[in-house]
C-alpha cells in the first residue's frame, strides 16, 4: 500500500526544526511501523541523506524505548500497544501519517524523533526503590501477600516507562508513570516502612522535572500500552495527602 | 598460557562456602577509594552496579539505551530457576546443578554450575524483598511451575514478564545507589575499548552517543555485562542495540573467548514475514505444553490448516519422541522443525514455519482455560501476524536466542585480563553447550548480587595503594586514538550500501551454515563468505551524517564492524568441534536416527580462543572438563 | 483546587435552594427575606466570605495550575487527537472556568454590589423594610441578553462540573471500584445537569414571563 509520512525532524536540541513529507509506494501490510521507518532510512541512507533517528530496542512492546506521536495519539491508534507492535495492517493504501515526537520540557528533544527520558530515572532515583541491601533479605515465603495484593502489585509492576502518558496528557503530566512505582511499592508489605518518605520525595522531583499536574482528564490511561490505572493516581494522591498530614 | 579456571579445593558442595570465607576483605575506607567500572545495566550489570555501590566502592556504570531499565534482560517471559523445593517435589540444590549440567550436555564446569544452584534460592529471596510481585497462590506464597524439560517445578515467574520484574527491581536497587551518589550512570554511551595499563584492566573508552564525544573512564576494575551476541546473525530474539563490541574488544586485547559457537536457537518463535523484517519474536516455551506441533504429510500442501483432516497431518514430535512428544529440548524440538521444512513440508507463504495447534486442548479444557493460561501471548501473536490463534493454529519457526559462549572466565568471574570480569550472558562460564529454560536470568542475577561483589575482592584486596590514574596516561589516549581512527575511517569510506546490507548478509551466512545444523564444508564456505561481507563492508559501506552527533548508522557500523570479525571466529570454532553437543550439531556426527553424537574423550573442553592480532589465525587453547559428581550419558527423549 | 472546587459545589447547592425562593408566588416575599438574612446574619456573613476566599483561591489556583501545564509542553503538537481518550470538558477546565469567571463578575456587579452599595428600591414587609432584591432580580432576568449570558454561563458550570466533581475525590484519593461510579452519576446528573438547569431556569422563566 502507499502511505505518506509527515515527519518532524530536527537536527539536535539547539536547531529548530520542521516537517518532511516522504512516500512510501510499496508499504507491506505485515510491517511494523519501525519497520516502515526502517525500508524510509534505507532509502534515505542510499541517496546518502540523514535517516530519521528514533529510539527503539526490544520491538517487542516492553522495553519502552520506542516511542513517536503517531496522528496525534501516542503510539498511534491502537490502544494498548506501543510502536514497535504496531502492525501497517492497521492503516489504510494512501493514507496520510503524521509522526511527531513526545513533546514535554520533561521530555527535551535530542534528535527528530527521539527524546531525553532521563527524567524519569531521576524521579525512580528520588525513592522508586525499597531499601534493601544484598543479602540483607528474608525467606521469601515469609512475607505471605494476598494474591490479590500481589496481582495489583503486578499490575502497576507492568508500566514499561515510556513516557506515553506524559506525551499524550494535555498537561504534560507524569502522574501514571510516578503513582504506578508508588503504588506498586504502597501494595506490598516490604514497601510499607519507606511508603512516606517515597511518595514525598518521588512527587517533589516530578515536580522539579517540570512535568504539568494532573487535572485527571484521564488521557494517560487510554493511551498507556499498558493499561496502568487511573486507581494507582488516586492512590498516590491519598498517600500523599497523609504523608503531608502525619508530619 | 596454561588456563587457571582458580577452582578451589574441597568437596563440590563446599567449595563456594569455603572459598568465601577466605577471600581477602578490601575494608571499608579502603572501598571508597576504589572505583569500579560496570558495563551493562541489564539482570547482570545493575545488580553487580547496585551491590557494588551498596558496599561503599565508587561505581560508573553504562548502557547504551536511554535509561538502565531497558537492557534487553527486560524481555525475558519465562521465569528463573531457584532450588527452593517450595513445591516439595524433591528439588534441591544438587538436582539443579545436575538438570543444568545434564542440559548443557556437560560442557560445563561443575564447580561454577554447583555455585549457581546453591546461589539460586537467595536470589528469590532478595527479589522479593525489594517488592518484585511474583506470581503467589491464593494462600499468599509464591507459586512455581515447570520449565523446559526438567521434572520439578523450580520456576518463579510474574505472568510473561518475569524478566522485566527481575530487572525493574535490579534497576531500582541501582537507582537507590545513583541516588545515593554511589553510582554514577552513563545511559546513552557506548563502550568502544578497554584501556589496559600494566597488564590490568583500568579503564574504558566510551562515545556520547549523543553528542559522539569520546570519554575515557578510570577504574580499578572492569566489569563487562554487555550480553549475548545472538544478533550476529541479524534476526534473532535479541534486541536490535543487542551487541558484540565490548566484549569482542576485550577479546582483542586479550581476554578469551570461550566457545563461540554454542548458541541457542529457540523452537517457539513467530516466523519472519518478509524482507523487511527486523527481528523475531518469541512465544513462551510454555505454549508446547497445550499446543501440538504437526505439518502436512503432503509436500507443498497449499491448503488451510483447517481443511487439512487429521489422517494427512504428521505430528513429527510425537512421532519420533514418544516419550516426550512436544515437550523435547529447545535444541530437539528446533532440529526437527527445520529438518521439515528442508525437506519441504513447511506451511505459510514462505514455507519455513510449522503449526503450533491448540484446537485439540481448546476441545479438551475449553477455550477459557487456554485463555487463561496463554491469553496474553495469543494476543502478541495477532498482533503481529492479524491471525488468531483460537480458530487458525499458530505458524512458529526456530530463532537465534541466546548465546551459551562469552568471555572465558575463571572461577572468580575474571577474564584472562586481570582486573576485567565478564558476568550474565556475556561470560561463556554456565550453561555449556544448551541453556535450560529459566536459567539465565537466575545466573545474571547470581553473578551481580552473589559471586562477583565477593570475588572481586580477590583482585581489588592487593590494589588498595592503587591511586586513581589520569586519564590523560598514555595507554587512555591509544585506546582513544584507536577508537578515533576506526571512526573516521567508517565515515570515510562513503560508500553506497547502508550497514544493514552487510549485517544482512552477515545474517544470512550465519544462519545458513553456522546456526542449527553446520558441517565442515559449509563452514569452510562459510569462513570466505564472512571475510568477503567483511572486505566489502570496509569498502561500500555508507554513513550518512558526522561523528561528532547523534549518529545511529554510525553506532551500528561500530557494531557491525565487530559481528563482522566475530562471526568468523563462531565459525572457527564450530569447525574445530568434530562432534555435535547441545545447541552445536554437526551433521557428521550424528547416531543413525539423526540425534547430536558427543564425543566426550576428545571434546570435553571449553574453547578458549586467543586473538593474535588482525588477518591471523586464533590460537585455540582448551580448558579441559573434569566431572567428578556427574556421570557423562548420552541425553535421550525418546 | 479539589477542595475549594468541591466546597464550590456545596455553595452551589446552597445557593440554588435559596434562589429557588424567587419561584414562590408571593411578589418576593420569601426572596426578600431570605436575602436580607443571607446579608445580615454574621454566620452567614463569615461563610460568604469564606467562600469568596474559596473562589479566589479556586480561581488564582486554576489560572496558576494553567499556566504551569501550559510550561510543561512549550511546544505542542502539529496534530492531536484526544477525542477518543479524554472528554472534552476535561480538556477545557480552564476555558470554562473563565466563562464562569466573567459570568461571577457580572453576576456579583448585578446583585451583591447592589445590594451592599447600590442604590436599591425598598419594600416593606410586615412593618418592616427591606431591600427589594426581588424586584432586582427580576427585572436583570428580564432582560433577554442577560437571561441569555446566564444560560450559556450554566452551560459552562455544567461542563465544568461535569469533569470537576469526580475530578475532585480522585484529586483527594478518593476512589473506590463500587463508589467512584456513583460519585460520577452525582457528578453528571445532579452538578452538570440539573443544578445548572435549574439556575438557569430563573432567568429564562422571568424572562419568558416578560415577553
Ligand atoms: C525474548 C527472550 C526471552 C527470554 N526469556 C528468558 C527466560 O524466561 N528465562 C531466562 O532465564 N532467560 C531468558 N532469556 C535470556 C535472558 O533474558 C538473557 O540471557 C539475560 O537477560 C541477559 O542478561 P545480561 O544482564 O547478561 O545482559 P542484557 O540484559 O542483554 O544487558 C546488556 C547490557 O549491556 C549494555 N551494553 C551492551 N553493549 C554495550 C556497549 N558496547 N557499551 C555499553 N553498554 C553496553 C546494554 O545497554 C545493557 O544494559 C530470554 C531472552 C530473550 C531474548
Ligand atoms: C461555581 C463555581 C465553581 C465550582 C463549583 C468549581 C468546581 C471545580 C471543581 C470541583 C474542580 C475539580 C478540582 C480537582 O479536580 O481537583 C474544578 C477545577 C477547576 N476549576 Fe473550578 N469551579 C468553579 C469556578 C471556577 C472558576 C471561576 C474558575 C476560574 C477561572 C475555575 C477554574 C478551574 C480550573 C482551572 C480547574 C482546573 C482543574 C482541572 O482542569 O481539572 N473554576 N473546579
Ligand atoms: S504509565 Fe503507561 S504510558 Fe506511562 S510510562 Fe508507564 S507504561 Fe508508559
Ligand atoms: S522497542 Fe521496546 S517497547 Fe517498543
Amino acid at each position: 500500500m502507499k502511505i505518506t509520512l509527515k515527519v518532524w525532524r530536527q537536527q539536535n536540541g539547539k536547531t529548530p526544526g520542521n516537517f518532511n513529507t516522504y512516500t512510501l509506494p510499496d508499504v507491506s501490510e505485515d510491517m511494523s511501523f519501525l519497520e516502515m521507518f526502517d525500508v524510509l532510512n534505507d532509502e534515505l541512507i542510499r541517496k546518502g541523506e540523514d535517516p530519521i533517528a528514533f529510539d527503539h530496542d526490544c520491538r517487542e512492546g516492553i522495553c519502552g524505548m520506542c516511542s513517536m506521536y503517531i496522528n496525534g495519539r501516542a503510539h498511534g491508534p491502537l490502544t494498548g500497544t506501543t510502536t514497535c507492535q504496531l502492525h501497517m495492517r492497521h492503516f489504510n493504501d494512501g493514507d496520510t501519517i503524521v509522526v511527531e515526537p513526545w513533546r514535554a520540557s520533561a521530555f527535551p528533544i535530542i534528535k527528530d524523533l527521539m527524546v531525553d527520558r532521563s527524567a524519569f530515572d531521576r524521579v525512580i532515583q528520588a525513592g522508586g526503590f525499597i531499601s534493601v541491601n544484598t543479602g540483607n533479605a528474608v525467606d521469601a515465603n515469609s512475607i505471605p501477600i494476598p494474591k490479590e495484593d500481589a496481582d495489583k502489585a503486578f499490575d502497576a509492576a507492568a508500566c514499561i516507562g515510556c513516557g506515553a502518558c506524559v506525551a499524550t496528557c494535555k498537561n504534560a503530566s507524569a502522574m501514571l508513570f510516578v503513582s504506578a512505582k508508588v503504588s506498586q511499592l504502597a501494595l506490598l508489605p516490604q514497601g510499607q516502612p519507606e511508603r512516606h518518605l517515597r511518595v514525598k520525595k518521588m512527587v517533589e522531583v516530578m515536580d522539579e522535572e517540570g512535568f504539568g499536574n494532573c487535572t485527571n482528564t484521564g488521557a494517560c490511561e487510554v493511551e498507556c500500552p499498558k493499561g496502568i490505572s487511573l486507581d494507582h493516581i488516586a492512590r498516590m494522591n491519598r498517600d500523599y495527602l497523609v504523608s503531608n498530614i502525619v508530619d | 598460557m596454561i588456563l587457571d579456571a582458580k577452582i578451589p579445593e574441597g568437596p563440590i558442595a563446599e567449595k563456594w562456602t569455603r572459598y568465601k570465607a577466605t577471600i581477602p576483605l578490601v575494608n571499608p575506607a579502603n572501598k571508597r577509594n576504589i572505583e569500579i567500572i560496570v558495563v551493562g545495566t541489564g539482570l547482570a550489570g545493575a545488580s553487580a552496579a547496585a551491590t557494588l555501590g551498596e558496599m561503599g566502592y565508587k561505581v560508573k556504570a553504562f548502557c547504551f539505551q536511554d535509561s538502565p531499565r531497558r537492557a534487553h534482560s527486560i524481555a525475558a517471559q519465562g521465569g528463573i530457576n531457584a532450588a527452593k523445593n517450595y513445591s516439595n517435589d524433591g528439588d534441591s540444590v544438587h538436582r539443579l546443578f545436575y538438570d543444568t549440567i545434564k542440559g548443557g550436555d556437560y560442557r560445563s564446569r561443575e564447580a561454577n554450575v554447583h555455585r549457581l544452584a546453591e546461589v539460586s534460592t537467595a536470589i528469590i529471596d532478595q527479589c522479593v524483598a525489594q517488592g518484585v510481585p511474583f506470581a503467589r497462590e491464593y494462600g499468599g506464597l509464591l507459586d512455581n511451575r515447570s520449565f523446559g524439560g526438567v521434572q520439578v517445578s523450580r520456576t518463579f515467574y510474574a505472568k510473561g514478564q518475569t524478566g522485566q520484574q527481575l530487572l525493574l527491581g535490579a534497576y531500582s536497587a541501582l537507582s537507590r545507589q545513583i541516588g545515593r551518589k554511589q553510582v554514577q550512570i552513563f545511559s546513552r554511551h557506548e563502550m568502544l575499548d578497554v584501556v589496559i595499563i600494566d597488564g590490568k584492566a583500568r579503564g574504558i573508552i566510551a562515545r556520547d552517543l549523543i553528542t559522539g564525544k569520546l570519554e575515557r573512564h578510570f577504574g580499578h576494575a572492569v566489569v563487562l555485562a554487555t550480553g549475548g551476541y545472538g544478533n550476529v546473525f541479524f534476526l534473532s530474539t535479541n534486541a536490535m542495540g543487542s551487541n558484540t563490541t565490548a566484549i569482542w574488544k576485550a577479546h582483542k586485547k586479550g581476554a578469551f573467548f570461550g566457545n563461540p559457537c554454542f548458541t541457542q536457537i529457540h523452537p517457539t518463535c513467530i516466523p519472519v514475514s518478509g524482507d523487511h523484517q527486523s527481528k523475531l519474536t518469541l512465544m513462551s516455551e510454555s505454549l508446547r505444553n497445550d499446543g501440538r506441533i504437526w505439518v502436512p504429510k503432503k509436500k507443498d500442501d497449499s491448503r488451510k490448516a483447517v481443511d487439512i483432516p487429521e489422517e494427512e497431518r504428521d505430528y513429527y514430535l510425537e512421532r519420533r519422541y514418544p516419550a516426550f512428544g512436544n515437550l523435547v529440548p529447545r535444541d530437539i524440538a528446533s532440529r526437527a522443525a527445520k529438518e521439515r521444512c528442508d525437506a519441504g513440508y513447511g506451511v505459510g507463504s514462505s514455507k519455513m514455519a510449522v503449526y503450533l495447534d491448540f484446537s485439540d486442548s481448546i476441545r479438551r479444557l475449553g477455550k477459557d482455560v487456554i485463555e487463561a493460561r496463554y491469553g496474553n501471548l495469543f494476543e502478541i501473536y495477532e498482533k503481529i501476524t492479524g491471525e488468531d490463534p483460537y480458530t487458525t493454529p499458530m505458524r512458529i519457526y526456530p530463532a537465534v536466542h541466546y548465546t551459551m559462549g562469552g568471555l572465558w572466565v575463571d572461577y572468580n568471574l575474571m577474564t584472562t585480563i586481570p582486573g576485567l570480569y565478564a558476568t550474565g550472558e556475556c561470560n561463556f562460564s554456565d550453561h555449556g553447550a544448551n541453556r535450560l529454560g529459566a536459567s539465565a536470568l537466575m545466573q545474571g542475577l547470581a553473578d551481580g548480587y552473589f559471586v562477583l561483589p565477593i570475588t572481586i575482592g580477590e583482585f581489588l584486596s592487593k590494589d588498595i595503594r592503587t591511586k586513581a590514574i589520569p586519564t590523560d596516561h598514555p595507554e587512555f589516549e591509544k585506546a582513544e586514538k584507536e577508537a578515533q581512527e576506526r571512526i573516521a575511517r567508517l565515515m570515510s569510506i562513503k560508500g553506497s550500501k547502508p550497514v544493514d546490507h552487510f549485517h544482512k548478509e552477515l545474517g544470512k551466512v550465519m544462519w545458513e551454515y553456522c546456526g542449527m545444523a553446520r558441517n565442515a564444508e559449509g563452514l569452510q564456505k562459510a569462513k570466505k563468505m564472512v571475510q568477503d561481507i567483511r572486505t566489502s563492508f570496509w569498502k561500500e559501506v555508507i554513513i550518512p551524517g558526522s561523528a561528532d552527533e547523534t549518529n545511529q548508522e554510525l553506532e551500528k557500523a561500530l557494531r557491525v564492524a565487530d559481528f563482522l570479525e566475530l562471526g568468523e571466529l563462531m565459525i572457527d570454532d564450530a569447525f574445530d568441534r568434530n562432534e555435535s553437543c547441545g545447541g552445536h550439531f554437526r551433521e557428521e556426527y550424528q547416531t543413525e536416527d539423526g540425534e547430536a553424537l558427543r564425543d566426550d574423550n576428545n571434546y570435553a573442553y571449553v574453547s578458549a580462543w586467543e586473538y593474535k592480532g588482525d588477518n591471523q589465525a586464533e590460537v585455540l587453547h582448551k580448558e579441559p572438563l573434569v566431572f567428578e559428581n556427574v556421570k557423562l550419558v548420552q541425553r535421550s527423549y525418546k | 483546587m479539589a477542595l475549594s472546587g468541591l466546597f464550590l459545589c456545596t455553595f452551589l447547592v446552597v445557593h440554588l435552594l435559596g434562589n429557588l425562593q424567587l419561584f414562590q408566588n408571593d411578589g418576593g416575599v420569601a426572596f426578600n427575606l431570605y436575602s436580607a438574612f443571607m446579608a445580615n446574619n454574621p454566620l452567614i456573613k463569615t461563610i460568604a466570605y469564606v467562600n469568596y476566599a474559596f473562589i479566589l483561591l479556586h480561581i488564582i489556583d486554576g489560572f496558576y495550575l494553567a499556566a504551569q501545564n501550559r510550561k510543561a509542553r512549550p511546544q505542542g503538537y502539529a496534530k492531536v487527537d484526544q477525542s477518543k481518550s479524554s472528554s472534552w470538558s476535561s480538556r477545557n477546565m480552564a476555558l470554562l472556568g473563565t466563562i464562569i469567571l466573567v459570568f461571577l463578575i457580572v453576576h456579583m456587579k448585578s446583585f451583591w454590589f447592589e445590594m451592599k452599595f447600590g442604590n436599591m428600591p425598598v419594600t416593606t414587609i410586615e412593618g418592616q423594610s427591606y431591600k427589594d432584591m426581588y424586584s432586582v432580580v427580576v427585572e436583570a432576568f428580564s432582560q433577554p441578553w442577560y437571561a441569555a449570558l446566564y444560560v450559556v454561563s450554566m452551560f459552562a458550570i455544567g461542563f465544568h462540573l461535569y469533569h470537576g466533581f469526580a475530578s475532585g475525590f480522585q484529586s483527594l484519593g478518593i476512589r473506590h471500584h463500587r463508589y467512584t461510579p456513583a460519585i460520577q452519576n452525582l457528578g453528571t446528573f445532579l452538578f452538570a445537569i440539573l443544578i445548572p438547569a435549574l439556575f438557569a431556569a430563573m432567568p429564562v422563566y422571568f424572562c419568558l414571563k416578560n415577553l
